[in-house]
Order: C-alpha cells, then structure tokens, then sequence
C-alpha cells in the first residue's frame, strides 16, 4: 500500500481518503457507495447512499423507502472533494456497477461483483459488463480457480428446459431453487415460458416487481400462495429460494422434482450435498476465463482481489507479470454452495425484502 | 462410453433407490453384453490394478490445462477429487468418439501397462481431447482404479435381477467373487449371471457364498423381551474384532475369502493349515483374529499384520493368525444356508469335533439382564459385544431382513464405546461431497486438568497469538482425527464455526482458536509411541458437539491413560508380549 492509494483496507469497509466515502462498507458509515443491493453489499445504516439509477428500485425495496440515496445513470460523473466518480454496468445484478475513481491522475476501478459472458451469452436482465480502463482494478474473486468454466447459457437454459417438460409430462411439479435477487429474474427470463405456468415464493415476487417497474421484460409469474387451481401446479415451474428445501412450504406441490442453480453446481460435491435432483450450474458471477479477460481489458498493472480466491488470484496474477495484492473483505466468499452470494445471505435478505405472509424457511 | 456416461449422469442425479435401479435396468436392457459386463465390475466396486500412476495423471492434466502445480492443488482441494479436477481444468475437447466401455478398458486402457510415460501420457491425452467432461471424469476414474459413484453392490445384484426376471439371492450368489479381478469380465460370464436358474454352467470351485450381515441392536434389556423374545430363542455368542471371512474347502483346495469379496488365501498361512483338516465339500463362516495367550488380540496387531507384505517368521510369530469358526454354510457339498440356525450349529460342533479349528462358544444364560450384566465382560475379553442369531434364522445374504423373525435374524449388540470430551483444534476438508466443507477434526485433551475458564482461557489466548507451549505448562495435546458421526447440518453448522476461527492455514489443514467441545466415542485405546500423546484410539468417531460444554470441562491426559488402565490393561499386555 502506498500513500496515494485511491481505496484502502478499513475495519468499516474499502476506504477512498481522498473522497472520504467508503464502497460496499460492512459498517454504518457517513457516505457509502453502494455496487449493488445484494445483502453483503449493501447494509443498512449508513447516513448517505450512492448507487446506478437502475438499482434504486431494489435498493429501496431491501433497505427501505428512508434511505438518504443519490442515483447516477451509468457513465455519468461527479465530483466529491476532487475525487471524479462514474458507475459501469458489471452485468451482476440490476442495477450492479463497477465504482470508477480518477484523482490526481490516476484512475482506479472497484468491481463489486461482476459477470462477463462469453459471445452472445449475456445475462438479460441487467446491463451487460463493460470494461473500463485503469490504473488498478479492484476485483472480486469468487470463482477464481480454472475449475469454473462456465459452459454456454443457453445450454443451460436448454438444460432447465428439458428438465421441466419431462417433469411436466409426468405430471409433477419442477421446484427450482435459486437466489430471489438476480438468479431467480434471470431464470424467468431465460427458460421457455410456453412449457407451463410459473409460480415464485413470496421471496422473489418483490424482486421480480422490482425488476418489471425497471423495464426488464419477464414472462408472467403467479405467487404460490395465490394458486387457487391445485391441478396447474403439475406443469408448473416453481421458482423459490433455497431455503425452501426440505420445509413444509413445499408440501403444496404434492410430488416435485427438484433442483438447484447456482455457480457452485459445477463440482458434483456440492451437486450431492445439495441433496436435489438437478444441480444446473449458472451463475452470476465471472468464470476463471472471465476473471482474466476482464482483468486484461482493464488495462491496469496493479490488481487487487477481494472475496473469493484471492491468495490464489493473486499468485497467479503475479506470475502474470501483474502487481497484485488481496483486500479483506466481509463479503459473503464462502466457498460452498451454502454460502452463494446468490444463497448465503438469503435468508436475511429474504426476511427483509419478504413482508408477505410466505415463511422464508 | 456415451452409454455409461449417460447411466452415470442418472445415478449421480437421484437419490432414490428405485430411480437408480431403474436407471441401471434401462442401462442393462440396452448396453452390449461385453460392456454391461465391466459396468457391473466397477459398479459393483471393482479395481483393476492401476496401469497409469497418479502423479503421472496430474502432471499430464498441469501440462494440457496449461497450469502450474500449485494450482492444480488449489483445484483438487476445492473439488476433493482428483478425476473431477482433471476432468474441470481441462481444455475442451477437439474431437468426438463412442467406443463401448468394454474397448475402452480391454482395447486402450489395459494395454497401458508396460509402455514408456511417454508413450502412456500421449495417449492418455489423445483420449481426454475425444471425451465430454463426465466422459473424462469416468476414465480418469477408471484408470486411477476407484470408482464410488453411490451405487451399492446390493443396487446392481437387484437391478440384475429384476432385468433378467431371477432371484435377488441367486443372483447376489453368482456375482460372489465378480470384482476380484483374477478373471475379466466378459460377454460369456455375463451371459452366465443371467442365464436361467438352473442353467449357465457350474459355478467356479472355490466360489463362496454371499454374506450374512447383522444388523445393530440398542436400548435396555429391560425391552429385549417384548422386542426380541425370550434369550432361549437366541444364539449368544461374543462379537470378535477381527476379518469377517468364509473358508471355502473343495476339491482338495482351500480358498479365504473377506467380506470384501477379496481372495486372501495366501495372506493367512495358519488359517489355511486349520482348514487342511476339513473334508471337501465344506464352507466355514468366522473370523480371523490374531489369537495370543488363549485370547483375540486387540485389532491393531491384525492391521500391522494386514500392512506386511511379506509373512516372515518374526511377523508370523509377533501376530499368529487364527480363524473362529462361527457358521457351517456347506457341509458334505450340501449348501445348509436355508437350514435354521440351531441346525447348522448343531452340525457345526459336530462337525468340529477332533478338529483344531476354535468354534466361537455359545452363551446362555436365563434373562436377557443377566446377559446384558455379561456383556459387561466385553472388553476384558478383547471383544466388541455379543452377537445374537436367532435360533431359527437362515442365512441369509447381505442385511436383507428375514420375514416374521424379531427383529432381523442376526443382530449385533454392541457395548458403548469409551468417550472422552476433546477439543477440537485442526480441521481438514473431505472429499466427495465433502469437498470444500471442513469435516475431518483433529481433537486435543488437556495435558492436564485446567484449574478454572480464566486458566484454559489464557491458554487458547496464547494459541491465538501463535506462542509455542512452554513444557510442562498447561497445553492441549491431540490425541486424535476424526470425521463421522455428526449430521450434515451438524457439519454445516462446524464448518461456519471453524471458518470463523481460522488462525492459520497450512495447504489444506486450519488451525483453529479451540472454541468446540466433542464428545469423542472410541473402540479401544493403547499406549502408542508414534503418537505426541503416547496414546491411539481406535474408530474414534464424534457422538455429539457439547455446546453445554465450557473448554476447561473438557477430559484431560489422565481421563485417557485411566481408560487405558481399566479396560484397555489387557490389550497392552498383549501388545506388548509380543515384542518383549
């Protein structure tokens, strides 16, 4: 660390001195800027709020309709004590941003978290990633060993689609778990529709409000509580939280298969722990591929990894020549299934963006 | 290979039984014979011995993955298994093939062994570029001769039998001896398992017969009554320690096998000498113990007997094997396996008679506390419990329950173990679907007993700043590992716990700040100078967290060596003779 270091290490969270404003903190601050609304991010208490303009919806629907919050459109600037700060899409989330800092010459960039397809692979839900050029770049590592290559969405979703009409054929239910903010939107967006009806927990109904109000197109949902036809449930694709397995909230679909998708799918261990009959392996986080395509395109010869992988990111990117270094963070970087940040923080999360009469657990 | 990828991909999807036998009976109907026939060896647990070492799999995985060692290690300890690590880091394929499972093992892979690493390595690669990424995983397995895929041998004997219309049992009785690689499996011996009852040839000579399990008991005596009768309807007899094995006398020729299905003839020269005495036509279920002094010997003699490769006189005479005969399975050529249990003992003494074989004594006595107060006798005696057979049980195969008999026909009741409260202080990921969470435990005991919280505190404070134990100052000594007994959610739950209290990392080990108290249940405990502690524990296991637990209540040194003193003074004695 040098003196002239545009984020540092605090015990709140990661510190711009210059700007004297804190990204993501994990502790209630006087100004935060927020990369996105998942729960490890973005915490309640702090007095001033910054955020991308298309998260605000979600952001206001986790945290509360009284936060003190200022939006910018991505790309667009301001100034806070001589400190020039723009969002970027990091195609995570709706709403989710890339923090970009210029001051005295130098720019630094905080990823949040982020996801970068493969050609025409992009996660329709939100804005897709976009590089942005630096001196230093902030990046996350939650999948940061070559292990997770993640294969093409639409087989994927090709996957997921088969796997419901042979549920559905057989007349049984197809229980899909998945994280309520971000996984589950990108679901709905992304299987075929025509194969039946869609029910969704009352966990992920606020979000899919959310994300409808904020233009993104998804196919017709139906709250689980609301299912008055019991016969249509045999067609049905339900999208729930994972912390509906095994709880009495399921027993409304009589015989179901069951299934999971997360990142973390990708190891048949966790696949098995998880105890379902489908672990589909999609994620809204970058691959070991995408960590180093986005790392490169930033141009920066300086990288900083947080959450995840980061002793191992950071030998590997030293003997790619980079300098590279780790920040501690409180961000969820459990390395199991249990712990996605699409799973970990769910059920606090879920509670909070949950009023209505649906249990979580 | 697509096949059995695909039967792969169907058995690793579900967790039911039935979906997994119907899986394997789809396989069945559609695969070749010669390929069904090596899907049932390795489903069924079967290893051929490994043409292509390890180190030369993962050096080659470095080399086409473009990635260094380290982190190829970094990989295998998130994934826990090395054929998924190679299979995950690999490049995409660039070609396609369908070659059936028996070409592959009998035409590619077997022909490995012998060739230069070059040559094994370039075309271990050429093979990896044709497959799919559960393609690659299944050879890699296949190659490196383990092959766990949750399918149980009984899976694979029922799914045999409901595609080929036979019974389980008949079935379970061919396939005895199909994994122990002597003979490959092939179309013909397929042929054979499905042929119908009565046909398909004479079964091998020294073929021996599925085995019986038992299944536990527990609770007081005071219910044994209502749940299992009167003790006169029972067979009593003590619970050996040692190798579950059938003697196999025919045509002149003596065949061991283990309950592994493993041939260990040549590993068990005295027990072969016993069985000289025994006509043709004769097959004896026991156990092989190490005998000294009149008695069994405690377990570890046998497993350092296991571990010798050459039976020298030194090895022959520390730890002298012995069988004890426990069930006549065949007699005179007669299978007697549906005979009852009575019958067959009957005939076993009889039998036994002159001979120098030891027949396990039978126990009785009038009331079943009056057994439980002789139970107590258990580890005196180096023995883990009674085993009780009902008086009219067949044998049976595997654990399959018989109809209308109390409880199961064999039944094992087993003392308790011994237990000490430790505290945990390193943790270890596991493998499988064990990968990435910490579920392997090495626990400490206190050198000696703290004398409050404040004292034990000051202790684990001293850990947390990494200061070395000044001698003989109060410090915790680990004494064991161990990684079974809690729930998944119990693990979950010590998982989070020990990720919160990291201190250190060592490659794949964690130090952790002692914060957890374990109930630790163990077998049998010796002095042993290998271990920092001078003690081993045998099948250490954990029987509960103790949350009420604070760390200063937990056992000391001294609880060990007294549970060394009481129950285990025998077995050190006996240890002991050997080398003194």
């Amino acid at each position: 660390m040098t003196p002239d270091d545009l984020v540092i290490e605090r015990p709140e969270g990661l510190y711009c001195p210059p700007g004297d404003f804190f990204i993501d903190p994990w502790r209630p601050v006087e100004r935060a800027v927020i990369t996105h609304a998942h729960g490890d991010h973005a915490r309640r208490g702090h007095a001033h709020y910054l955020a991308s303009a298309p998260s605000e919806g979600v952001l206001r629907a986790r945290l509360g309709d009284d936060i003190a919050l200022q939006t910018l459109d991505y790309g667009e600037s301001i100034e806070h004590r001589g400190v020039r700060l723009s969002l970027h899409p990091a195609g995570h989330v709706l709403g989710s941003a890339q923090v970009r800092l210029e001051h005295g010459g130098r720019t630094w960039v905080a990823s949040g978290d982020y996801f970068v397809s493969g050609a025409g692979d992009d996660n329709r839900t939100c804005v897709p990633f976009e590089p942005v050029r630096c001196d230093c770049f902030i990046t996350e590592s939650t999948f940061g060993l070559p292990i997770y290559r993640w294969q093409p969405q639409r087989e994927v979703f090709a996957d997921i689609d088969a796997w419901w009409r042979a549920n559905a054929d057989a007349g049984r239910a197809s229980l899909l778990m998945a994280y309520s903010f971000g996984k589950a939107q990108r679901l709905l967006a992304g299987v075929d529709a025509s194969i039946g009806p869609i029910v969704v927990h009352g966990a992920v109904d606020p979000l899919n409000q959310a994300y409808r109000a904020a233009g993104v197109a998804l196919p017709p949902t139906q709250l689980a509580s609301d299912v008055t036809d019991k016969a249509s449930l045999a067609r049905a694709l339900v999208i729930a939280p994972p912390s509906v397995q095994g709880s009495a909230w399921t027993r409304r679909f009589g015989d179901y298969g069951d299934a999971f998708a997360s990142g973390w799918m990708q190891l048949r261990g966790t696949r098995r722990r998880r105890a379902v009959d489908r672990g589909f392996v999609l994620s809204d986080h970058a691959d070991w591929p995408g960590l180093q395509r986005a790392i490169a395109a930033t141009g920066a010869a300086r990288v900083i990894v947080t959450h995840g992988y980061e002793a191992v990111m950071v030998r590997w990117l030293q003997e790619q020549g980079l300098q590279a270094g780790a920040f501690h963070t409180e961000y969820d970087d459990e390395r199991s299934d249990a712990a996605d940040p699409g799973v970990a923080s769910d059920a606090a999360a879920d509670a909070a963006a949950a009023p209505g009469p649906e249990p979580a657990a | 290979m697509k096949r059995f990828s695909r039967l792969f991909a169907e058995l690793d999807a579900t967790t039911a039984t039935s979906a997994k036998v119907a899986a394997l009976q789809r396989y069945f109907a559609d695969a070749a014979p010669a390929d069904a026939a090596w899907a049932v060896y390795f489903l069924s647990g079967g290893k051929p011995r490994q043409v292509v070492p390890t180190a030369t799999l993962r050096a080659l995985a470095c080399e086409r993955a473009g990635i260094s060692d380290w982190l190829f290690d970094e990989c295998y300890q998130a994934v826990g298994d090395l054929a998924e690590t190679i299979a995950l880091v690999l490049p995409a394929p660039q070609h396609e093939s369908d070659v059936g499972l028996a070409d592959w093992v009998e035409q590619r892979l077997l022909p490995l062994r012998g060739l230069s690493p070059a040559e094994q390595a370039a075309r271990i690669a050429a093979f990896w570029d044709e497959l799919d990424t559960t393609g690659r995983f299944l050879l890699t397995k296949l190659i490196g001769g383990g092959f766990r895929v949750g399918v149980s041998k009984l899976l694979v004997q029922r799914a045999l039998a409901a595609h080929a219309g036979l019974d389980d049992k008949l079935l379970a009785q061919r396939m005895m001896g199909w994994t122990d690689a002597k003979q490959t499996p092939d179309a013909a011996r397929f042929a054979a398992l499905l042929a119908a009852e009565g046909a398909g040839g004479a079964a091998p000579l020294g073929q021996p017969y599925p085995f019986f399990l038992a299944h536990a008991v527990e609770g007081l005596p005071s219910e044994f009554d209502a749940r299992l009768g009167a003790p006169g309807d029972w067979l009593v007899e003590w619970k050996y320690d040692g190798i579950r094995a059938q003697v196999v006398r025919r045509g002149g020729q003596t065949w061991i096998w283990s309950r592994g299905e493993e041939l260990v003839t040549e590993r068990f020269p005295e027990v072969v000498a016993l069985a000289q005495e025994w006509p043709d036509g004769t097959v004896l279920d026991g156990e092989i113990l190490v005998w000294k002094s009149d008695a069994p010997a405690p377990f570890n003699l046998l497993q350092q007997r296991i571990a010798r490769k050459t039976l020298t006189k030194r090895v022959l005479a520390d730890a002298p094997a012995s069988f004890i005969a426990y069930d006549l399975l065949e007699w005179q050529g007669v299978d007697l396996r549906a005979r009852p249990q009575r019958e067959r003992r009957a005939l076993l003494e009889a039998a036994s008679a002159g001979r120098s074989m030891r027949v396990s004594p039978v126990e009785q006595r009038d009331s079943w506390a009056a057994l439980a107060a002789l139970r107590e006798e258990s580890r005196a005696r180096g023995v883990e419990g009674f085993m009780l057979k009902h008086g009219q049980a067949q044998y049976g195969s595997g654990r399959r329950k018989q109809e209308g008999l109390a409880g199961g026909t064999w039944l094992k009741w087993k003392i308790d173990p011994l237990s000490v409260d430790a505290v945990l202080v390193y943790a270890q990921a596991g493998h499988g679907r064990r990968a990435s969470v910490y579920t392997d435990y090495t626990f400490a005991v206190w050198s000696h007993p703290p004398q409050d919280a404040a004292e034990a505190q000051q202790v684990v404070d001293a850990i947390a700043r990494r200061e070395p134990a000044q001698p003989g100052a109060l410090q915790l000594v680990t004494f064991a590992k161990a990684y079974s007994g809690l729930s998944d959610g119990e693990f979950a739950e010590v998982d989070r716990i020990i990720r919160q209290t990291t201190l250190e990392k060592f490659g794949p080990v964690r130090s952790v700040r002692p914060t957890l108290v374990f109930e630790l249940g163990f077998e049998g405990i010796n002095a042993s100078p290998r271990h920092k502690s001078g003690i081993a524990v045998r099948f250490p296991r954990m029987l509960r967290i103790r949350h009420d637990k604070p760390l200063h209540e937990a056992d000391s040194l001294a609880t060990l060596k007294a549970l060394m003193d009481d129950g285990g003074r025998r077995e050190r004695e006996l240890s002991n003779d050997g080398i003194g």
